[in-house]
C-alpha cells in the first residue's frame, strides 16, 4: 500500500511542540511534505533560528517516528530548516545518533525525556485549568469541582484534551477518578482548589502566550498571515 | 516626562541598547541569525508606523537614539543594558564601552550598566572592578545564554558567578539585571529556566535581581520565585509590546504580576531599538485591563506611574521632579499562601 500525503499529515498532526502543547501542523511548522512511493521527505521550520535546540530536536525526532508509523512508509527524512543547530540536528537524525550523540558534551544528567515530562506536566496543569474554567463559567463552584469525578464532567473537546494529557502522564483516567488532581495524581483538597487553579492559570497563560508569540514570529519570518489573538 | 488627562508620569526606560549588528561587525552566521531574530521580534510586535528597514535596524545612529528616546519618546532616563556577544560580533554587539560613549556625552540622560562573565574567573573580577571604577556602575546586565568558546551558557549557581556577585556587593553594584534567554547548555535542560535566580536572590538579599522579560515564557516559574524573594523584580522588556498585538495576553500578564508580586516591583522598558518608547508609553498610559477579566484589579494612574518610572528611580536613586506624585510603596507581598511549587 502506498502512503498518501493525507495519511502522513495526519500522523504529523500527532506531533506536538512540547512547550506550546499544540500540533506542529497547526503551528505551521511543517514547511514542505513530499511523498514518493515509500519515501517521505518533510521539511520543518521554526519561529526563530534561536528556538531551543532541545525542543527542536524532540520535534524532528517525533516527526520521524510519526511518519515511519504510517503504513507503507519505509524511509523518512526530516530536515530542519534555518536553525542555528540545523547542521547538527539534520546530520544526527540522518545518522540516527540520538540526542546525546548529536550534541556530544552539551548534555548532562537527566535525559531529554525528563525535560519532556516537565512540559507534559505543565501541559496537563494548563489543560486542567482550562477545563475547570469552563466548568466554573457554567456555574459550578470550586467546592463542587473538588468533589467532581471525571464521569460527571460533560463531554467536550476541552475534556478530551485534558484526558489525553492526563493519560500521557500515566494518571488515572477511569470514570470514577477525581477531576482535580496534581501532576502526580494526588487529589487537590477542597480548601486548596482555588489556589491550585489560580497558579495553574499562570501556567496556562505562559503556554498560550508563548504559542501566540511563536505564531507571530513564524508569520513574520515566513510571510504568512498572523492568526488573531486567541487567549481570552 | 509624559502627561495625559492631567496625570504626569516620570519615565525611566529600564532597558535600552546602542548596538552594532551590521554585516561588517558580524563575526559569523550566528551574528546574522541573532540580529535577524531581533528584527523578527521588532517586525512581529511593532505597529506598522514604527517599523524600520532592516539596514537601519542593524545599525542606527546616535541621532536616531536621542530622538526616539528623549525628543519624542518621553523618556527622562534610560538604562543601558549591555549585551556583549563577542563570539558573534567582531567588536561585540553592545558593550559597556560602546554604551559609555553616549553616557559620557549625555551624562544626565543615561544610566550605564556593566556586565560580567563568570567564566572569565579572576580576570572577570578585575574587569568588573575596572569598569566600576571607570564608570561608577550601579547595575550589571547578565546574559546567562551567552556563548563563550565551547560553552553555550552559564548559571547564577556557578561558583564563579557567586564570586562575581560578592564583588558586586563590595563595589556597590546593587542592581543585577538577568536576561533569561534561549540556547543554554546543557541542552537537556529548560532553556528559560529561572531557578538559578532563586538561589542567587536568597544568597544575596542586599542585591536586587531584575528578571528581564519576566522569565517569559516561564511566567509561572518567575512568579513563584518573586513571591518568595522580595528582592526579585519584573523587567518588562519584551512583555510591553504585547499591548499592541496581543492586548488580552498583556492584560493577563499585568493582572498576574500585580497579584503575585505587587506594583512596586514592575519596571517599564522598551528594549530599544527593538521597540520604541513613544508608542509603548502612550499605549501603556491608555491601557486598561478589560472589565470582563474581573479576576484582576484595574490599573490606576499611580500603578502606571510606579511601573513607568518611580520603581526604577528607587532602585537607581534617581531624583524625581516634585511635580510627579509619589505614591507610597505597598507592603511587600500581596499573598502568602501558595498551594504548590510550579510544575517541574
Amino acid at each position: 500500500m502506498k502512503p498518501t500525503e493525507a495519511a502522513v499529515l495526519d500522523a504529523l498532526s500527532g506531533v506536538r511542540d512540547p512547550e506550546l502543547d499544540e500540533p506542529i501542523t497547526d503551528l505551521k511548522f511543517v514547511a514542505d511534505l513530499q511523498v514518493a512511493d515509500d519515501e517521505v521527505d518533510v521539511r520543518l521550520r521554526l519561529p526563530t533560528p534561536f528556538c531551543a535546540p532541545n525542543f527542536a530536536y524532540l520535534m524532528v525526532a517525533d516527526a520521524k517516528a510519526a511518519v515511519l508509523s504510517v503504513p507503507g512508509v519505509e524511509r523518512a527524512r526530516i530536515i530542519l530548516d534555518d536553525h542555528h543547530a540545523s547542521p547538527e540536528i539534520n546530520a544526527g537524525m540522518a545518522q540516527e545518533r540520538g540526542f546525546e550523540g548529536t550534541f556530544p558534551g552539551d548534555t548532562e544528567g537527566e535525559s531529554l525525556e525528563e525535560l519532556r515530562t516537565i512540559f507534559r506536566r505543565k501541559a496537563f496543569v494548563a489543560r486542567q485549568e482550562r477545563l475547570c474554567r469552563e466548568l466554573l463559567a457554567a456555574g459550578r463552584s470550586a467546592k463542587e469541582l473538588a468533589r467532581m469525578r471525571l464521569e460527571e464532567v460533560p463531554a467536550s473537546e476541552t475534556k478530551e484534551k485534558y484526558l489525553s494529557r492526563r493519560e500521557e502522564l500515566g494518571l488515572d483516567t477511569c470514570p470514577e477518578a477525581p477531576l482535580v488532581v496534581d501532576p502526580d495524581g494526588n487529589p487537590v483538597p477542597e480548601g486548596a482548589v482555588v489556589d491550585h487553579l489560580r497558579f495553574a492559570r499562570l501556567t496556562r497563560l505562559s503556554i498560550e502566550g508563548n504559542a501566540g508569540m511563536c505564531r507571530g514570529l513564524l508569520a513574520t519570518r515566513y510571510g504568512i498571515p498572523d492568526p488573531e489573538e486567541a487567549t481570552a | 516626562m509624559y502627561e495625559k488627562d492631567g496625570e504626569k508620569y516620570f519615565v525611566v526606560d529600564g532597558h535600552v541598547h546602542f548596538w552594532d549588528g551590521s554585516p561588517e561587525n558580524q563575526a559569523n552566521i550566528h551574528g546574522k541569525q541573532f540580529i535577524d531574530c531581533f528584527y523578527g521580534y521588532h517586525s512581529a510586535l511593532s505597529p506598522e508606523e514604527y517599523l524600520w528597514p532592516e539596514e537601519k535596524f542593524q545599525k542606527y545612529s546616535e541621532e536616531d537614539m536621542m530622538h526616539d528616546l528623549f525628543e519624542i519618546g518621553y523618556v527622562d532616563k534610560a538604562i543601558f543594558q549591555p549585551t556583549y556577544l563577542k563570539d558573534f560580533y567582531v567588536n561585540g554587539f553592545n558593550t559597556t564601552e560602546q554604551d559609555a560613549v553616549l553616557k559620557e556625552k549625555y551624562p544626565d540622560k543615561f544610566i550605564l550598566n556593566g556586565s560580567f562573565d563568570p567564566r572569565s574567573g579572576e580576570q572577570g573580577l578585575e574587569y568588573l572592578e575596572e569598569l566600576t571604577n571607570r564608570y561608577s556602575l550601579k547595575g550589571v546586565k547578565l546574559y546567562t545564554a551567552e556563548w563563550n568558546g565551547q560553552s553555550k551558557g552559564w548559571s547564577l549557581k556557578d561558583e564563579w558567578a557567586k564570586r562575581h556577585l560578592e564583588k558586586c556587593e563590595e563595589l556597590g553594584i546593587k542592581n543585577i539585571h538577568v536576561h533569561k534567554g534561549p540556547t543554554i547548555t546543557p541542552l537537556n535542560k529548560d532553556a528559560f529556566d529561572v531557578a538559578d535566580v532563586d538561589e542567587a536572590a536568597s544568597l544575596f538579599p542586599n542585591l536586587n535581581f531584575i528578571v528581564e522579560h519576566i522569565g517569559l515564557p516561564r511566567l509561572e516559574d518567575f512568579c513563584w520565585i518573586a513571591v518568595q524573594e522580595p528582592n526579585v523584580y519584573a523587567g518588562m522588556a519584551v512583555a510591553m509590546p504585547f499591548m499592541h498585538t496581543r492586548p488580552k495576553y498583556f492584560a493577563r500578564i499585568m493582572g498576574e504580576l500585580l497579584y503575585w508580586l505587587d506594583e512596586d516591583r514592575i519596571l517599564f522598558a522598551s528594549d530599544y531599538a527593538i521597540w520604541q518608547p513613544k508608542w509603548l508609553v502612550e499605549k501603556f498610559v491608555d491601557f486598561q485591563i478589560p472589565e470582563e477579566m474581573d479576576e484582576y484589579d484595574q490599573l490606576t494612574p499611580d500603578i502606571k506611574r510606579k511601573v513607568l518610572g518611580l520603581n526604577a528611580a528607587r532602585l537607581y536613586d534617581l531624583e524625581v521632579p516634585s511635580e510627579i506624585p509619589q505614591p507610597e510603596a505597598v507592603a511587600a507581598g500581596s499573598e502568602d499562601t501558595y498551594p504548590e511549587a510550579p510544575v517541574r
